[in-house]
């Protein structure tokens, strides 16, 4: 790849400078991007639950945190501190090894899948072929933790709220996983990369909320209720389920459950920003201002340049969409549980279809504008 | 030896012996519960393993279709009928044991003789195709598998509204377990009433 940063390749060659061969090389720069991604991800949960915090004030005309740091920055460091402290409790009756397991079977799919998500053309950690599907795929791994940490738990609220995260996860997968599909059929790849490079040609223009905007509205929704965020945070509602599968956990077990809903929040909004955003893609394209104020694209420091304003890009979007979400937990409420499977089964599953359909048509009859 | 051999031997030997216990654990024991979750645990490593043999697409295919749908539904089954009573005790359990023990013994020298006389390496050098595989699995769908591929969604079609047809009481007259009249008002009400009688 000629075009933008290699930062694998350059680290390669400084360690190759000191004699080493290449795949000791490799192998020191192998935890490197996984580290940064998974600090980038702790960071951007404390983010959010201080958003949290702070919206949910605004919402109901409080001030929120204040006393911890300036404007309560430091509270989400204190509430993680304090789950981390706490005793670590097991019911006397619960199955010792699934209510372990269950709350790392959640978390452990919702970090794997950052493996795709890209801060720039190279800055991702692997740009796999099946890209999206992987994605997919491992968000389907998420309802055996629930379900798994609901049945150990030996306690029916806990049953009840694993088995109603369960279905929620399998109704909502499927008009996720279709209208994904469309965006794929236009990209003629699964690739993330290839993606966001489908969109970056006019920039604000081309992206694919214009081209998709029923699928961008349909992929919303049924992100949300994957991360079981209100309206659809059925599986914990606390005035039916007191917290559903949650219920029996406390400490760091909870922390575990707690960090997995957040990050699979972020997840899904840089995902949103991905797929339909134009990802990292500057509303006016960074070679057509370049090109206007005379600058060569390949410099060093216009590509270091391009690149940060590629990372703030996808931050600054996936936080605006961040933002919707808490506005609409603290602003909208419950749906009910036949509510929620019939908005599932019998209005987002059909009309994902017809936009696959229309998708597929309009493909064939402007190949131009919908990917040829 | 490389390391990326040496790292590709490491996963495939993990890899097998959770595939093997795993499987095991499946088929001896006691708790049905445990039983499904290894299963999932299994079909994981099935796909870990096609992993190594660089079909992604076809590993993240077995991750969505058997874990993410065939597994969970048999925990969703498990859970909704979950009953903490014993399972009633068979007289002939030992000749049972016995007869599929054999069986599954006959079936493993079978395989295990499949493995033996075929072979395995192929005649010409082909490099792998990678990425490149999931347009090749496409294009194959639909074109010389076509027929296959629609057979199997037919199949699949009929075993839903089959099931729809099972659970839905009204298109029934009767119940089909206890063959009363179905109370053709209230879906979610209860077949058998609530409170008995006090007297």
């Amino acid at each position: 790849m000629e075009y933008g940063l290699d930062l694998e390749y350059s680290f390669n060659e400084f360690l190759k400078g000191f004699g080493l061969s290449s795949e000791i090389a490799h192998i020191i720069w192998l935890p490197l991007p996984m580290l940064l991604v998974l600090v980038a991800a702790v960071v951007g949960v404390l983010v959010t639950v201080w958003l949290e915090r702070k919206i949910s004030a605004a919402a109901q005309q409080r001030i929120g945190p204040e006393y911890a740091g300036a404007l309560g920055v430091l509270q989400p460091i204190a509430d993680g501190l304090k789950l981390l402290v706490k005793e670590d409790i097991i019911p006397a009756k619960a199955d010792g090894i699934l209510f372990t397991a269950g709350p790392i079977l959640v978390l452990i799919p919702v970090i794997l899948s950052w493996l795709i998500v890209p801060f720039g053309q190279n800055l991702l950690i692997s740009n796999v072929g099946i890209g999206i599907f992987l994605w997919i795929a491992l968000s389907s791994i998420q309802p055996i933790g629930l379900l798994m940490s609901g049945y150990a738990s030996n306690n029916k609220y806990s049953l009840l709220g694993g088995l109603r995260a369960a279905a929620q996860s399998i109704s909502y997968e499927i008009p996720l996983a279709l209208s994904v599909l469309a965006i794929v059929l236009m990209t003629n790849s699964l690739s993330t990369i290839d993606i966001v490079n489908q969109q970056s040609g006019a920039g604000i223009l081309s992206w694919n909320i214009w081209r998709q905007p029923v699928g961008f509205i349909v992929f919303w929704i049924c992100a949300l209720a994957e991360c079981e965020r209100l309206p659809f945070d059925l599986p914990e509602a606390e005035e039916e389920l007191v917290a559903g599968y949650q219920t029996e956990y406390a400490g760091m077990k909870f922390a575990l459950f707690y960090l997995g809903s957040y990050i699979n929040l972020i997840l899904s909004a840089l995902l949103v920003s991905i797929l339909y955003l134009g990802g990292w893609g500057f509303p006016i394209p960074v070679e057509l201002i370049a090109k206007f104020l005379n600058l060569p694209i390949n410099a060093p420091f216009i590509q270091v340049f391009t690149a940060s304003i590629g990372i703030v890009m996808t931050v600054l979007k996936a936080y605006l969409l961040v933002f919707i979400a808490i506005l609409l937990r603290w602003t909208t409420p419950r749906v009910r549980i036949d509510q929620l499977l019939d908005l599932g089964w019998k209005f987002l599953l059909p009309i994902s279809l017809a936009n696959l359909l229309i998708t597929a048509g309009l493909k064939l009859a402007f190949p131009q504008f919908f990917g040829g | 030896m490389s390391i990326a051999i040496t790292t590709q031997f490491i996963c495939f030997t993990v890899l097998s012996l959770v595939v093997i216990t795993g499987a095991l654990g499946v088929v001896l024991l006691e708790s049905i519960v445990y039983s499904a979750f290894l299963l999932g645990g299994v079909f994981m490593s099935v796909a870990g393993l096609y992993l190594l043999l660089n079909a992604s697409f076809v590993a993240a295919a077995q991750v969505l279709v058997y874990v993410g749908a065939v597994n969970v539904l048999i925990i969703f089954a498990i859970m909704l009928v979950n009953k903490k009573e014993d399972l009633k005790p068979i007289n002939d359990i030992k000749s049972r044991r016995i007869i599929s023990t054999s069986i599954c013994l006959t079936l493993l020298s079978l395989l295990i003789r499949v493995d033996l006389t075929n072979v395995w390496s192929l005649s010409s050098p082909q490099t792998s195709i990678g990425e490149e595989s999931t347009i090749r699995i496409g294009e194959h769908l639909f074109s010389d598998y076509l027929l296959p591929f629609e057979v199997a969604s037919v199949l699949l079609l009929m075993a839903m509204i089959g099931a729809i047809v099972l659970a839905r009481r009204d298109v029934m007259s009767k119940d089909i377990s206890t063959g009363l009249p179905v109370d053709q008002e209230l879906i979610e009400k209860s077949s058998e009433p609530l409170l008995t009688n006090k007297n």
